[in-house]
């Protein structure tokens, strides 16, 4: 290729495995799932989706508190998870509760840490995630340092990290991105590209070709996926975990996705978004394209989705009762977590809630 | 024992735990090869690899962020910002995600970093390079704020600091790198975080302040002691966070009377915390109110002014007068 004095960033095309009908159109990069693993793909989004359907409602009732709806991402969020080995680690963004709860986080921690209930955010043992963080791309940087803290033990695990479109104009993104490629970290930093930052559209986000062109800069790689076709998701975490394993550096994955409600449970889509655009992406929704695929290979049925979502509203509603029921935190509970040893200021404070 | 200057001491600090422990990393701008802009990690990189003390790209955030990510992962980070004024750039990740992340995570992660950096006024250095931002830490929840003022200290402090099992801030004066030797034990001994150390006794009034203005108080004291024939107690509080308060109650039970001398400006800054502090605990024994010897509330003027604005054995004096003329 001819040099040039100009820097020129090609026009990328996501990477596609499904058509929007259920039917593979990119035989080679067809990952290598069982029957078994495909199913358990679509029950988890399945799953998922009513999850969401439910803490929608239960937010309504005053039963949860800050809640994030996800209808829309199921495919990026528990295809890019299902990717991974338990030992992976993953830092999530604000949305991503069910990449950590499918990674191990029991669902009442989940409702607990929504409540704002501090035991939410004590991950069990052996479960390899970080709570889902508040302050936009803060998580990059943890996840950069949790890379760096593998390849340091020679452990041959990955991170992965999550944030939106929004997400990846912060300082941190670009921080991260960088220490990333100057120290060949085993991390994949996934941005759910679903269109708006809260309210803010893409096209006032970045001038940028696509948030995957970032990496550029970073010197790691970079691709961008179909984020509403699971398997091109599953596809592109997989290889990146690959790369990271085998020591060659880090991957950003610009996964285009859409979310179906609202950023939270507050604002109004109707002011920013047009009906047009949400019925074109109503059309890409990934648990009904995969679902046309496994139904024409006589894996999935109507029926297998009703007992998936029966199932779905069953845990929740267990879960939802488990957290109601737990003791509420105490303010000298509280007090105690601050330090590992309470200091003598604090032991006095204390004393004025007890 | 060794001589040691504080810039020498901090380092030995920091090479006992490198040695004595695998989990602990040092990592920052210019820390590796060149041993930093001031030569405090010097002959670090050399000991102990590359892959425990190690350069990073120019970037606060991420030195912080890589800290509290390694932290998760079982490590001990000594992370150093280069200079004070730059450390806004890695608040977030110091003040709200290390500090954070015991009560986020329920007690199941710990943040074991220490944050070090270099502040402190009088050596005429480039703007925002000096700032005294130790306020602004003290009233973050979570974090522990440490200064010493001398080698002995200093050592002893950091290696409290590094085995801490929460995030420390370290702040180390500029002016006191080289200013002076004293002797330092060789390997490992401790000095406890949030005890303070009454530096010179006395019983007519108590000095209270830290770093750098513990030698410009002793020489104030020095001063007053010659001219009116008073006894000055001066307290080194060695730890913002937790402060030592019975220390300084005892002091004041002796001598009724203090002031607070701090190199940063005057309003809501630690002296304001001591003397509230000082109030809910031995208001009865005051025979006057405690005065604040401080800068102004202006920004730091660096360089050329910044001898008249930071605190000086004359406005200590000035204020101890006060005091004791009440």
């Amino acid at each position: 290729m001819n040099k040039s004095y100009e820097v020129y960033a090609q026009e990328v095309e996501p990477l596609s495995i499904l058509s929007p009908e259920g039917k593979i159109i990119n035989e080679e990069e067809m990952p290598n799932l069982s029957d078994d693993q495909l199913k358990e793909l679509m029950r988890r989004m399945v799953f998922t989706r009513t999850w969401d359907e439910r803490a929608v409602n239960l937010g309504r009732q005053g039963r949860l508190g800050f809640y994030a709806p996800v209808s829309g991402q199921e495919a990026t969020m528990v295809g890019s998870e299902f990717a991974l080995n338990k030992e992976d680690f993953v830092c999530p963004g604000y949305r991503d509760m069910p990449q950590i709860v499918w990674h191990g986080l029991p669902l009442y921690q989940a409702f607990l840490y929504s409540r704002g209930h501090q035991h939410g955010g004590q991950i069990p043992e052996g479960v390899n995630v970080l709570m889902p963080q508040i302050i936009i791309g803060a998580q990059i940087l943890h996840a950069t340092g949790v890379a760096m803290g593998f390849k340091k033990r020679n452990q041959k695990n990955v991170v992965i990290t999550y944030t939106g479109d929004g997400g990846s104009s912060e300082g941190d993104f670009y921080e991260g991105l960088n220490f990333a490629g100057v120290f060949k970290l085993p991390a994949i930093y996934v941005v759910q590209n679903n269109g708006y930052a809260i309210t803010t559209p893409f096209s006032k986000q970045t001038a940028a070709q696509s948030v995957a062109h970032k990496a550029v800069a970073a010197g790691i790689k970079g691709v961008q996926v179909d984020g509403m076709d699971v398997l091109a998701v599953y596809k592109a975490v997989q290889d990146a975990a690959e790369r990271g394993r085998n020591g060659e550096g880090a991957t950003l994955i610009e996964s285009l996705t859409y979310r179906f409600r609202p950023h939270s449970m507050a604002d109004d889509t109707t002011k920013y978004r047009t009906k047009e655009e949400e019925g074109e992406w109503s059309l890409k929704d990934p648990i009904i394209r995969f679902g046309k695929y496994l139904e024409s290979k006589g894996l999935w049925s109507d029926e297998d989705t009703a007992r998936v979502k029966d199932e779905a509203k069953a845990s929740v509603a267990e879960h939802i009762k488990k957290a109601e029921t737990t003791e509420k935190m105490t303010v000298a509970g509280l007090i105690d977590s601050m330090f590992e040893e309470t200091p003598q200021h604090l032991q006095e404070q204390k004393a004025d809630f007890s | 024992m060794a001589q040691m200057n504080m810039k020498e001491a901090i380092r030995d600090g920091m090479r006992v735990e490198l040695k004595r422990d695998p989990n602990v990393l040092l990592f920052g701008e210019d820390v590796g090869k060149v041993g930093g802009v001031f030569r405090a990690t010097e002959g670090l990189q050399n000991e102990f690899s590359e892959d425990r003390v190690f350069d990073t790209p120019l970037a606060e955030s991420a030195i912080g962020g890589l800290a509290v990510g390694l932290a998760v992962q079982g490590f001990r980070p000594i992370a150093e910002i280069q200079f004070v004024g730059f450390i806004y750039e890695a608040l977030d990740q110091m003040a709200v995600q290390a500090a954070r992340l015991r009560y986020r995570s329920g007690g199941r992660y710990n943040a074991p970093i220490t944050f070090r950096t270099p502040f402190g006024g009088g050596v005429k250095a480039a703007e925002l390079h000096t700032d005294a931002l130790e306020g602004l830490l003290v009233q973050t929840p979570g974090i522990k704020v440490v200064v010493p003022s001398n080698p002995y200290d200093a050592k002893g402090l950091m290696i409290s600091a590094i085995r801490d099992n929460d995030p420390v801030f370290f702040m180390e004066h500029l002016n006191l790198y080289h200013a002076f030797r004293s002797e330092v034990p060789e390997g490992e001994y401790t000095v406890p975080i949030g005890k303070a150390n009454v530096v010179k006794e006395g019983s007519d009034v108590t000095i209270i302040t830290y770093g750098m203005m513990v030698h410009t108080s002793l020489k104030a004291a020095e001063e007053i002691e010659k001219t009116k024939g008073v006894k000055v107690e001066v307290i080194d509080l060695r730890t913002l966070m937790p402060l030592d308060i019975d220390t300084i109650v005892e002091s004041i039970k002796k001598t009724n009377r203090a002031i607070v001398v701090q190199e940063a400006q005057k309003t809501s800054g630690v002296a304001a915390e001591v003397i509230a502090q000082i109030n809910e605990k031995a208001i009865l024994h005051l025979e006057a109110p405690v005065l604040r010897v401080a800068p102004p509330d202006t920004v730091y003027p660096f360089a050329q002014i910044e001898d008249a604005w930071l605190p000086n054995p004359a406005r200590i004096i000035d204020g101890l007068n006060k005091v004791l003329d009440f």
